[in-house]
């Protein structure tokens, strides 16, 4: 760049300034000129943004959905790598019980988190004795004794993203979804567990069978339902650049996918976008609860 | 939710009669709810005390007793299959597992044709069934099988695992009976639980893939049980009870005649297009260049040979063993010898172009990476040398040996130690991070996406954060590894002293697949198109499906193969320490 407007200088070296007179300019869009600032610049210290927002919808009358969002940055060092937690349950299971088995999920999972992490803070030199898919299935695991006791016969799905350095690292049980979304689209990172969808997946029923079947709700792997818990847990590169969106079946089995990542990248910032969705939600009947967090790392 | 209690009936004071008493509590605060648990459990109740069979267990009283319902029946002693699989070490034997499931076929044959309605039951698993003492079985439990509850959210079907598909829509028949059943021995058979697995997912674990020692004719009867269109699916329990019993009789299981293994692959096969031979053990690795196999050999020489018809080109004498595996830089060939020293020779003349010198022997082979060669030695040392001097950069000093190979991203250094110390350098030879396992580090490290992987004599493979250094997973294998891991589609390969080759899913840690050569592999794999190739020290080189680990073609040299492959242009080219280089069609 620099090159080519040293050589463009010097070519036109002999050529008057008054040749440029007639030369009209517009101002720079904000897009055009954020992209500008953009360059060569970079966000220091890394970390880690994110919005959330939550709905109880149109036709429930108590949010049985709970959410966590925790971003930690520590600037100064030259070795500084920005922590993330971030946390969707959605409960099931009648009366007050959905709330109580999301939120103690929610809560448990990320006390154990911070717990884990917090000798880590003092000083980070110490390596950690358990990898993060090992902490991650651990916290889940303390999750689903807790939901156990706290809420008997209830249920609650769990999509939880660890965001350490430039990894992610997804624990999921249920039909909460998280997705990478990057410009011109996103793909979905978890696999809902239930059964509509591996009907689905197995070619039996149509994708449009699937959104209206009567069973379109009924899980086959959740916390605190079975003594045996197979969370999927893995590590993906953080979209970058792009987002990480979680959110619950009230936004994601209500509008179209496109109409998502439209929504985020029309957005003024993670905060809007997450008011949007969840407004978008309501607006197509708001059936369900709506729980939403969209993180990005900026750079 | 109950449980079962084992009782003495008193009615009988001079004899001990043990019975078994199953309690029901309902705990369901819905009193519609409640009714439905109460109605199904006299339900049960109703349905075997018209039932008299020897596989099914007779019913003396029912009674309720506040929230608590009792049934008192024949005790069975013995376990449940469940039991029993988990608490057999290794696999249950297959003429043990056909009579079960023959036995199975027989009560629920009997059931299948209850007058005036045929009985379905809807619920077979292994902890449904009894094994007595005697070895037999008793299908207990009538009580869970009920219609499917539509749900609304709040609703839920637990794990399920052993239901065919149709159950969920509530058509559950004769043959629901029959995917449960086959669901059940595929549980027993291959010792993973269906419900730790996604729902309909049985083809997707071929029997014989687990236990390779089932029969291939039991494995063709369960698959077609478990089919999940119900119209592939045995139409009768009958017919899946003859079935069986004629695998049984093909295989002489039946007979208890123990049956030969299936024979392997075809032996001798496949024929190389050239073999060289050097004069020594061929241990290190080949680099193809410009129409040409690099290779060095015990005998101390590094060998150029044409690539077309296995003629030598020229070869270069070093002073010591040479283990490892050439890198090439502008027509420049560098290699690592046990001299001690880094030679870098002329492709075309064979002509040392410089040579540096550590204070050790060179098991590491040379990274060029940004005008520099990196390389580690037995001195401790990683050295960090200008590629066209032949200076030294800079060296960084570690507390052990360097034997793995360093690995170049985004101008971090990434290196293991005979220690068990793992490294990540900056381009200025600076430390980043540190990371210990708890042994050696011989196997070279892999980075893609951000993550590095690499094994230890630990029996683990790593997945460290490429940037911090943390673990994102640990990976167990049966023993510890010097191989290399390959990653590719997601999956990374590494070979293991277990016997194993692994496959393993790069973001879950999840095992994909293994394959068990005859020996250690000390080799590193390679993979090319679909296929992976990688040698063992039973002396064979393997070329294996990566996707399914199914083997393709294995070719048999006179020693261990410990030296990682090379498959270039539809050719593989692999040492042995036979003193052979072979070059195979892939």
């Amino acid at each position: 760049m620099k090159n080519r407007i040293l050589k463009w200088l010097k070519g036109n070296k002999t050529k008057p300034l008054s040749a440029e007179v007639d030369v009209s300019t517009v101002p720079l869009s904000d897009e055009q000129v954020g992209e500008v600032l953009a360059q060569g610049q970079r966000v220091e210290p890394p970390q880690i943004a994110f919005g959330c927002a939550q709905s109880v919808g149109k036709q429930r009358d108590h949010n049985e959905d709970s959410l966590f969002a925790l971003s930690l940055t520590f600037g100064g060092e030259t070795r500084s790598y920005p922590l993330g937690l971030f946390i969707i349950a959605d409960g099931m299971g009648g009366h007050q019980y959905g709330e109580v088995a999301s939120g103690t999920a929610t809560r448990t999972m990320a006390a154990y988190m911070i717990k884990a992490f917090h000798p880590f803070l003092a000083d980070p030199s110490g390596s950690m004795n358990e990898s993060i898919q090992d902490l991650m299935r651990a916290a889940i695991n303390e999750a689903q004794r807790a939901v156990t006791q706290a809420a008997p016969g209830s249920g609650t799905t769990l999509t939880a993203a660890l965001i350490l350095g430039q990894q992610v690292t997804i624990g999921h049980v249920g039909d909460s979804r998280a997705y990478a979304i990057h410009h011109g689209g996103g793909e979905t990172l978890t696999r809902d567990h239930s059964l509509v969808k591996r009907l689905e997946e197995l070619g039996q029923i149509s994708s449009e069978e699937a959104a209206v079947h009567p069973q379109r709700n009924v899980l086959y792997r959740a916390l605190g339902q079975g003594e045996v818990l197979e969370p999927d847990i893995f590590t993906v590169p953080f979209p970058q650049p792009g987002y990480l969106l979680l959110c619950s079946d009230g936004l994601w089995s209500v509008i179209p996918e496109s109409n998502i990542y439209n929504l985020i990248f029309t957005a003024k910032d993670l905060q809007n976008a997450c008011q949007k969705l969840v407004a978008a939600a309501n607006e197509a009947g708001g059936p369900d609860n709506i729980s939403v967090i969209l993180v990005q790392m900026p750079t | 939710m109950g449980s079962v209690y084992r009782a003495r009936d008193q009615h009988f004071p001079t004899v001990v009669k043990l019975v078994a008493v199953k309690e029901m509590i309902n705990r369901a605060p819905d009193p519609l709810v409640r009714k439905t648990i109460v109605q199904n459990f006299e339900r049960e109740a109703n349905i075997l005390a018209t039932l008299n069979h020897p596989y099914i267990p007779r019913i003396y009283d029912y009674f309720s007793e506040g929230n608590r319902s009792y049934l008192t029946m024949e005790f069975i002693n013995g376990k449940d299959m469940e039991a029993v699989i988990t608490e057999t070490a290794g696999f249950l034997a297959e003429e043990r597992v056909l009579n079960w499931a023959i036995e199975l076929c027989d009560v629920l044959q009997f059931l299948h044709g209850h007058k005036p309605d045929p009985l379905i039951f809807r619920d077979m698993k292994p902890s449904n069934v009894m094994v007595n003492l005697q070895d037999h079985i008793v299908l207990v439990d009538f009580g869970i099988a009920k219609p499917f509850q539509v749900g609304q959210k709040g609703t839920m079907i637990g794990t399920e695992g052993y239901s065919p598909p149709e159950q969920y829509r509530g058509e559950a028949g004769p043959l629901a009976d029959i995917y449960a059943l086959g669901a059940t021995i595929h549980h027993a058979l291959s010792r993973r639980d269906p419900r730790l697995e996604p729902p309909f997912s049985f083809g997707e674990r071929p029997l014989r893939k687990i236990n390779p020692a089932i029969s291939i004719e039991l494995e063709t009867v369960i698959n077609t049980a478990l089919q999940y269109n119900p119209a592939d699916r045995f139409q009768s329990i009958e017919a899946m009870k003859e079935a069986l019993i004629s695998a049984g009789r093909k295989t002489g299981i039946l007979n208890r005649i123990n049956t030969k293994s299936v024979a392997g692959q075809s032996q001798g096969g496949i024929k190389p297009l050239w073999s060289f031979q050097c004069e020594d053990e061929v241990r290190g690795a080949p680099l193809y260049f410009d129409g040409s196999i690099y290779i060095g050999a015990y005998d101390h020489n590094l060998y150029s040979i044409n690539a077309a018809d296995g003629t030598m080109r020229w070869k270069f004498a070093t002073e010591g063993g040479v283990v490892t595996r050439p890198a090439v830089f502008e027509e420049n060939i560098f290699i690592g010898s046990e001299d001690q020293r880094l030679h870098v020779v002329n492709s075309r003349s064979g002509k040392v172009i410089w040579t540096y010198v550590t204070n050790g022997r060179v098991h590491s082979s040379p990274r060029i990476a940004e005008g520099h060669v990196i390389i580690g030695s037995d001195d401790q040392r990683v050295h960090a040398v200008n590629i066209t001097t032949g200076r030294p950069a800079w060296r960084f000093e570690t507390a052990a040996p360097i034997r793995s190979t360093p690995f170049v991203s985004q101008d971090m250094v990434y290196v293991g130690c005979e220690n068990g110390d793992f490294y990540c350098l900056d381009f200025r030879g600076e430390l980043k991070w540190h990371f210990k396992a708890k042994m050696a580090i011989t196997s070279s490290p892999w980075v893609a996406d951000g993550v590095v992987y690499f094994a230890s004599l630990d029996s683990i493979v790593y997945a460290l954060d490429a940037r911090a250094g943390w673990a994102i997973w640990r990976f167990r294998m049966g023993k510890g590894s010097v191989s290399s891991p390959y990653v590719a589609d997601g999956l990374i390969f590494i070979g293991s002293a277990d016997n194993h080759i692994y496959a393993i899913d790069t973001r879950t840690a999840k095992e994909s697949w293994r394959f068990k050569t005859d020996h250690q592999v000390s080799s590193s794999p390679m993979i090319y198109k679909d296929a992976l190739y990688c040698g063992s020290a039973d002396g064979n080189l393997y070329c294996i499906e990566y996707r399914t680990g199914r083997v393709r073609w294995k070719f048999a040299t006179k020693g261990p193969i410990t030296g990682a492959p090379l498959v270039y242009d539809d050719i593989v080219y692999v040492g042995s320490t036979d003193h052979f280089l072979y070059a195979l069609l892939a």
